[in-house]
């Protein structure tokens, strides 16, 4: 089973051992030609292992990755026509900017000329133009962060591999080197791999994503088809935030199911289709929960907890006492915000719950 | 915390400390004053004059002298030489190769020179080099040199080695470097200032060792500290105090410079 050579990076059954630990289990995946691909999960799950499998760096146990239809499997690093942006940079410390950035075309012996002409463009891309004859050494954190995506970009890989770049940069910088990021990739059109624990980082920059945990993709896909689709409990609750709800004999009537909720509460809620399923775990989004006097809601409660996020707060509802919701609500001011303690209604729309089978 | 730490309260510390440093450099300081002296005695001090000195280096033993100083510097090159090269082989195998069979024993067979009584190596290596039928000569001398100074220049080396990161090769293996180029674009000129530190201190241990050499080294070779120790056995003379000042002063340049290079690298380690 070839992946065809408009797949950018096939990785087929892929399994990576260290001893008894398996890092990485039967892993299968299509990364497209010109697409930002993100690797999301906790940290141990697998994904930067994953992605030096890919560069050449730990060979794997099982399996192949061909890159656009090239069996790349058994092939060194600097055999493998890919570059990699490191966590820490990994700038030559002894080498100026624009050494650095020529590195790698002097390694695959372009002429000086032409390896000066990309060493620059690149140096442009990233908008480092005029500090080529710095040492990394009298760069910012940031100015740092160019150079390595400069000099891993001038060789005009096949497929860039970036591993937690922004890891190391505050929060506002982080936000705009991500949409700059987006932009070169667009420029470019060169294929980019996108390792992040940062969920938010991940749907914001991202054409698709592959979820990962504990060496197992869990789901690929778009932002919107993760977030929305979640394909089961771990995704669900990884991105963004869920109420989970544990469910028995659950039952869909038309556009209406029914089900009942540990401690014996019965729950009704409109439904798009969809089978009756005996067990299961229901995702509500909290911004899909809206507030409403007990008597109209689908389910009754009282407020526990505000937890204030600045643009929105979380209100936390008590159901029948041993069920605890999350909703989120506009910080419109205090009015539409229930006090600690009021005994409040939760109202829902079609299509809020998504049923998860475990 | 500090106060209990702090060596200065223990009584009579300072005595002790001072009586330390007059021990050890006392005789020292003796040798390079008389080393100026103007009349044959070594215990009265006449006036000061050059002029054993220019008996060192144009006297009747400065033929002598000459010679071993030619050899002690030719073997302490070659040995240095030879055993920064292994060193540097030595300290990739140690820190970047993984893991191999042998390599918890790695470690102590390379320092065991550091500390196994030296005139037990010396006679040790003497019966070797006379079981193999290897005529003694400047050859034994260089060969049990390069051995004996392995360790020295290997400390230096590999402590530079642990702090770079290998993440550096990576970048260039992945930067299409193949795995020589990765070594000698990237590792060589980042871990130089070890290797410099490493050979300056294998030179000097060379060019100073009496005990292994007096054994090895053949009928009529002779290198500066076994031509020193050769004269000084005939009767002190002020010329072996001024040869020695002289040898004394390259140790310390030597050293010095060796310490400068290994602190040098500490302070440019980025982040």
């Amino acid at each position: 089973m070839t992946p065809s050579a408009h797949t950018a990076v096939g990785i087929v059954g892929v399994t990576k051992r260290y001893g008894d630990y398996v890092a990485l289990r039967d892993l299968s995946l299509e990364i497209s030609d010109n697409e930002f691909f993100t690797l999301l999960g906790p940290s141990g799950c697998g994904k930067t292992t994953l992605l030096r499998v890919i560069a050449g760096f730990e060979e794997i146990s099982a399996g192949s990755i061909f890159l656009y239809g090239e069996d790349i499997g058994a092939l060194p690093p600097n055999k493998r026509h890919v570059n990699t942006v490191f966590q820490q940079y990994a700038l030559f410390p002894h080498m100026t900017v624009l050494e650095n950035v020529l590195f790698g075309l002097r390694r695959l012996g372009v002429a000086e000329d032409n390896a000066r002409k990309q060493g620059f463009e690149a140096l442009e891309l990233v908008q480092m133009s005029g500090l080529q004859d710095r040492l990394p050494a009298q760069l910012s954190g940031g100015q740092q962060q160019r150079v390595a995506l400069a000099r891993a970009l001038a060789p005009r890989p096949k497929v860039l591999l970036l591993d937690e770049p922004l890891s190391a940069l505050d929060l506002k910088l982080r936000q705009a080197v991500r949409l700059e990021l987006k932009q070169i990739q667009h420029e470019t059109g060169i294929t980019f791999v996108f390792v992040t624990h940062d969920q938010e980082e991940a749907l914001t920059i991202s054409d698709r994503i592959a979820v990962m945990n504990e060496g197992v993709l869990q789901q690929v896909g778009e932002s919107r088809e993760i977030y929305e689709s979640p394909s089961n409990s771990f995704v669900a609750s990884f991105i963004g935030e869920t109420n989970l709800l544990p469910v028995r004999d659950l039952r869909v009537d038309g556009a209406r199911a029914t089900c009942l909720l540990p401690g014996g509460v019965q729950f009704s809620f409109p439904a798009e289709g969809g089978a009756s399923a005996g067990e299961g775990l229901l995702s509500i989004r909290p911004e899909r929960l809206s507030l409403t006097s007990p008597q109209e809601g689908l389910l009754n409660g009282e407020v526990v907890d505000h937890i204030y996020l600045g643009t929105d707060v979380h209100v936390v509802i008590a159901v029948a006492g041993t069920l605890s919701l999350t909703a989120r609500v506009q910080n419109d001011g205090a009015a539409s915000i229930p006090d600690l303690g009021a005994r409040v209604g939760v109202m829902l729309e079609a299509g809020a719950v998504r049923l998860l089978r475990n | 915390m500090s106060r209990r730490t702090n060596f200065r309260h223990f009584p009579g510390f300072m005595a002790l400390g001072l009586l330390c440093m007059f021990l050890l450099y006392a005789p020292l300081i003796i040798v390079m004053v008389y080393s100026f002296n103007d009349s044959i005695s070594v215990t009265r001090f006449d006036s000061v004059s050059l002029r054993w000195y220019r008996d060192v280096f144009f006297g009747l033993e400065a033929g002598k002298f000459r010679q071993a100083t030619f050899n002690s510097l030719t073997i302490a090159i070659g040995a240095a030489t030879v055993s920064t090269v292994i060193a540097t082989c030595a300290s990739i195998a140690m820190l970047r190769a993984g893991r191999f069979r042998g390599k918890l024993l790695s470690f102590p067979l390379l320092s065991l020179p550091l500390m196994v009584p030296e005139i037990v190596t010396a006679v040790a290596t003497l019966i070797f080099f006379s079981a193999i039928g290897f005529a003694a000569g400047h050859a034994t001398i260089l060969v049990a040199h390069i051995v004996f100074c392995i360790p020295f220049a290997y400390l230096p080396i590999a402590a530079r080695m642990q702090s770079i990161e290998s993440v550096y090769e990576q970048a260039a293996q992945d930067l299409y470097a193949s795995r020589w180029d990765s070594f000698r674009l990237i590792l060589l000129p980042l871990l130089m200032p070890g290797i410099i530190s490493g050979f300056l201190l294998a030179f000097i241990i060379s060019l100073d060792d009496f005990i292994i050499t007096n054994f090895v080294k053949g009928a009529g070779v002779e290198t500066l500290p076994t031509a020193i120790f050769g004269a000084a056995k005939q009767g002190i003379k002020p010329n072996i105090m001024a040869i020695s000042t002289l040898l004394l002063l390259t140790s310390i340049v030597f050293v010095s410079l060796s310490y400068m290079f290994g602190r040098v690298e500490s302070n440019n380690k980025r982040e």
